[in-house]
């Protein structure tokens, strides 16, 4: 298949390109930007004046929900809501049922992906079996099947020896971890960030130091051991300073955010809509904007959806006895394009944050709109705008956006050169 | 892009009438201020020899407890009786729940059998809010303690007996003592109190039994019991669970009485004619001492009389709103073109 796309304005945050040029694709990757190579004769030509043409985003956490959680979402259904929200690539975290610990797993769910064919699925598979932080998993054998990178998700090593030992298994190998960086006893039973909203509302607060605490470990075992690490999630102001600081020290670390955090504060659980609830909280206005700044300057690589959908039960019920999670990995462009509109990050800065920044921390193979890089793009509409929930293809309709009007909207989502959304 | 929308307060119908009671945030000084005239009023009917008003005739009222209570489930029973309300009381943390009904099966089993009222006690924080808004709206929800939130009757209940006692909130300093962590009283205490008007909220105990921000109820803290009880007019004093020495919030009981506990020669740092309030049930020499919680100064008994009224006002109030929220909805209804 060959497909021409006219006339977009072409950015790849990876090689600094911004400009407007016609895209040439052939046999799933792109053949040129620019200039036609000789003798392409396109079958398809989509008309993108006035469009922007960027690499296909990337998503570090998509929980999928399968194997184990179907009536929360499959691989199928949140893969396609991916595609609609401009993914071509996505992490699925290893919190499945049976737990990603096995090839097995990896093997289905990378058969599945395929199958659905909307994203490219790269596994994050469990360091510990079950999850459960004493005995390590088959890392070499998960990373043979296709897993990029190893988590333990929120839940803790049984001690700080048995997640050493982890560290330094993954680092003979080369293997990147990781973290969900909070203490499971500060933040036990808590419900929301400890302040003044916790407070009012009578929710069992979660202490900031419960991120930075196990921040602080985290990171002097990762030096210690010599372990490319990748921290996930991160909610406080003080944990991205952290990260930071870590950097400057010359650590392999990385970071990502979820998106709602950079826009969402705890105050939005004034009437204790369980929407809100999420792990780790929503925190407060400068914990939001420390996070925002972290992104913009660079600490952050990474903006992730950490799409969670849910069945309705899982909310319906008082605040406390809810599921945490949002859904929201389809609404990922348009809500990212509302930082550009808001004036928090420009353009190109966002991109990159979404594309070559997430597929560098995890060492992907996507992120870049280059001459023979694989075919994975989205085509955008600046200037439209996207009521959120109007279409939901995603199983988990758990979305405080719905309902509100996004700016941008998906055009196009390309994989491989072949159409995979069209709005 | 705001994803945090202004609502209509979810307690008030479209006239600004009650027609749940989740929570005293958000209620205007001259509503508490009528509930509290409205209990008044109410007080009087206790001390008849026929105690009931016709107020709820017909309408049935569904007490769903999830969590243990005697004393409040007990008022707010002689509360809807003398309303002359039919009565359901349901002790749900001894049946459905244990068979796996949620809370949401629970309700609308009972809306189903027209339960015109709904007084609901949950463990969970912002449980009634819930009810209200995706159970049953259209049965007036009372909160009647939901986790640390709010315990609204309680706290409109400990307003009486202040302004019962001291005539109003203008000049009073107020001192709440002990577990405000824990404590929907306090919550609701401080709450009511801001908004009628006490200029000096005090709350005192240790770090690990306050929470964080307490500024934002316009309360001042002190670590220090006689600092904090010097020259107050209405010492609340809370209860502390047996379950806080757990986890580390204090070493003993002992110590807590030795630092916290309120006894003759501490209240006599507050103004001569203090009086000492206690939600119940108290805890003798573990955060009062008995000599005070039985003397003259003590009112905790006042404040259970008290509270029959208040819940009396707040039904009634309640029933009113809603009835008239649906006969709105009802018409605007039938107004519309088909």
């Amino acid at each position: 298949m060959r497909i021409r796309i006219l006339g977009a304005r072409v950015i790849d945050p990876a090689s600094g390109l911004d400009q407007v040029a016609d895209l040439y694709l052939a046999d799933g990757r792109i053949a040129a930007v620019g200039t036609a190579p000789a003798a392409f004769e396109a079958e398809q030509t989509l008309d993108a004046r006035g469009l922007i043409a960027a690499p296909g985003l990337v998503d570090l956490s998509v929980a999928l929900r399968e194997p184990g959680y179907s009536r929360k979402g499959n691989i199928a259904s949140e893969t396609r809501a991916a595609a609609a929200g401009g993914v071509t690539s996505l992490c699925c975290p290893p919190l499945t049922k049976p737990v990603l610990d096995t090839p097995a797993v990896a093997e289905l769910i990378l058969d599945r992906a395929r199958e659905a064919g909307h994203a490219k699925v790269f596994p994050i598979g469990a360091l510990s079996r079950e999850l459960a932080g004493e005995q390590l998993a088959e890392l070499v054998a998960l990373r043979d099947t296709g897993c990029v990178a190893f988590g333990n998700g929120l839940a803790s090593f049984a001690n700080h020896r048995n997640l050493r030992r982890a560290l330094e298994y993954a680092a003979t190998f080369d293997l990147t971890v990781v973290f969900h960086s909070q203490d499971a006893a500060l933040a036990e039973d808590g419900l929301a960030h400890e302040g003044p909203m916790a407070s009012f509302l009578g929710l069992a607060g979660i202490p900031e130091t419960a991120e930075t605490v196990a921040l602080a470990r985290d990171l002097l075992l990762v030096e210690q051991a010599g372990v490319r690490a990748h921290f996930s999630q991160l909610s406080s102001a003080r944990g991205a300073q952290m990260i930071a600081e870590a950097q400057t020290r010359g650590l392999p670390v990385t970071a990502d955010v979820a998106l709602y955090q950079l826009i969402l504060t705890d105050e939005a659980l004034a009437d204790f809509s369980s929407l809100y609830h999420v792990q780790p909280p929503l925190r407060s206005r400068a914990d939001r904007d420390g996070l925002r700044e972290a992104v913009k300057n660079g600490t952050i690589q990474a903006i992730a959806s950490h799409h969670q959908p849910h069945e309705p039960d899982a909310k319906l019920a008082p605040f406390g006895a809810t599921e945490p999670g949002i859904s929201s990995v389809e609404l990922l462009l348009p809500l990212a394009l509302s930082l550009v509109q808001e004036g928090v990050l420009d353009l190109p800065t966002l991109l990159a944050r979404l594309t070559h920044g997430p597929a560098q921390a995890l060492r992907l193979p996507a992120g870049r709109l280059a001459a023979g890089a694989p075919a994975d793009l989205v085509l955008f509409d600046p200037e439209a705008s996207t009521l959120a929930g109007e279409h939901w293809l995603s199983k988990g309709r758990n979305c405080p956006f719905i309902g509100h009007v996004l700016p941008g909207a998906v055009r196009y989502t390309l994989l491989d050169g072949r159409i995979s959304y069209q709005a | 892009m705001t994803p945090n929308d202004a609502k209509r307060p979810l307690q008030l119908n479209d006239q600004g009438q009650l027609r749940h009671f989740l929570s005293l945030d958000g209620l205007s000084r001259e509503l508490l201020t009528e509930i509290l005239d409205t209990a008044d009023s109410f007080l009087e009917v206790g001390t008849r020899a026929v105690k009931k008003v016709p107020l709820l005739r017909g309408k049935t009222v569904c007490n769903v407890f999830f969590e243990n209570s005697t004393r409040t489930r007990t008022t707010f029973e002689m509360a809807a009786q003398r309303l002359s309300a039919d009565v359901i009381t349901l002790n749900v943390s001894t049946s459905s729940t244990s068979k796996g009904e949620t809370l949401f099966d629970t309700l609308r089993n009972l809306e189903a059998m027209a339960a015109d009222m709904f007084v609901v006690r949950h463990a969970d924080s912002g449980a009634a809010h819930f009810i209200a808004e995706h159970v049953c709206p259209t049965v007036a929800v009372i909160n009647g303690g939901d986790g640390r939130h709010a315990h609204p009757t309680q706290g409109m209940l400990d307003m009486l007996t202040i302004r019962r006692h001291k005539g109003g909130f203008e000049n009073l300093s107020v001192a709440i003592v002990g577990d405000v962590l824990h404590s929907r009283v306090a919550r609701s205490d401080m709450l009511a109190l801001r908004t009628l008007g006490c200029p000096d909220i005090r709350v005192i105990g240790p770090k690990t039994l306050l929470p964080a921000s307490l500024e934002q109820y316009g309360a001042r803290v002190f670590h220090d019991l006689a600092e904090g009880l010097r020259d107050v007019d209405v010492v609340i004093m809370l209860r502390l669970q047996r379950e806080r020495m757990q986890g580390g919030l204090l070493p003993s009981q002992g110590e807590f009485y030795r630092l916290y506990g309120l006894n003759t020669t501490r209240l006599a740092l507050a103004k001569p004619d203090a009086i000492v309030m206690h939600p119940g049930p108290i805890n003798r020499g573990v955060e009062i001492e008995s000599a005070v919680a039985d003397g003259a100064q003590s009112v905790i008994l006042n404040q259970v009389t008290y509270g029959i009224a208040v819940r009396m006002a707040v039904l009634s109030m309640a029933m009113s709103g809603q009835t008239a929220q649906r006969q709105l909805t009802s018409e605007s209804a039938s107004e519309e073109p088909n």
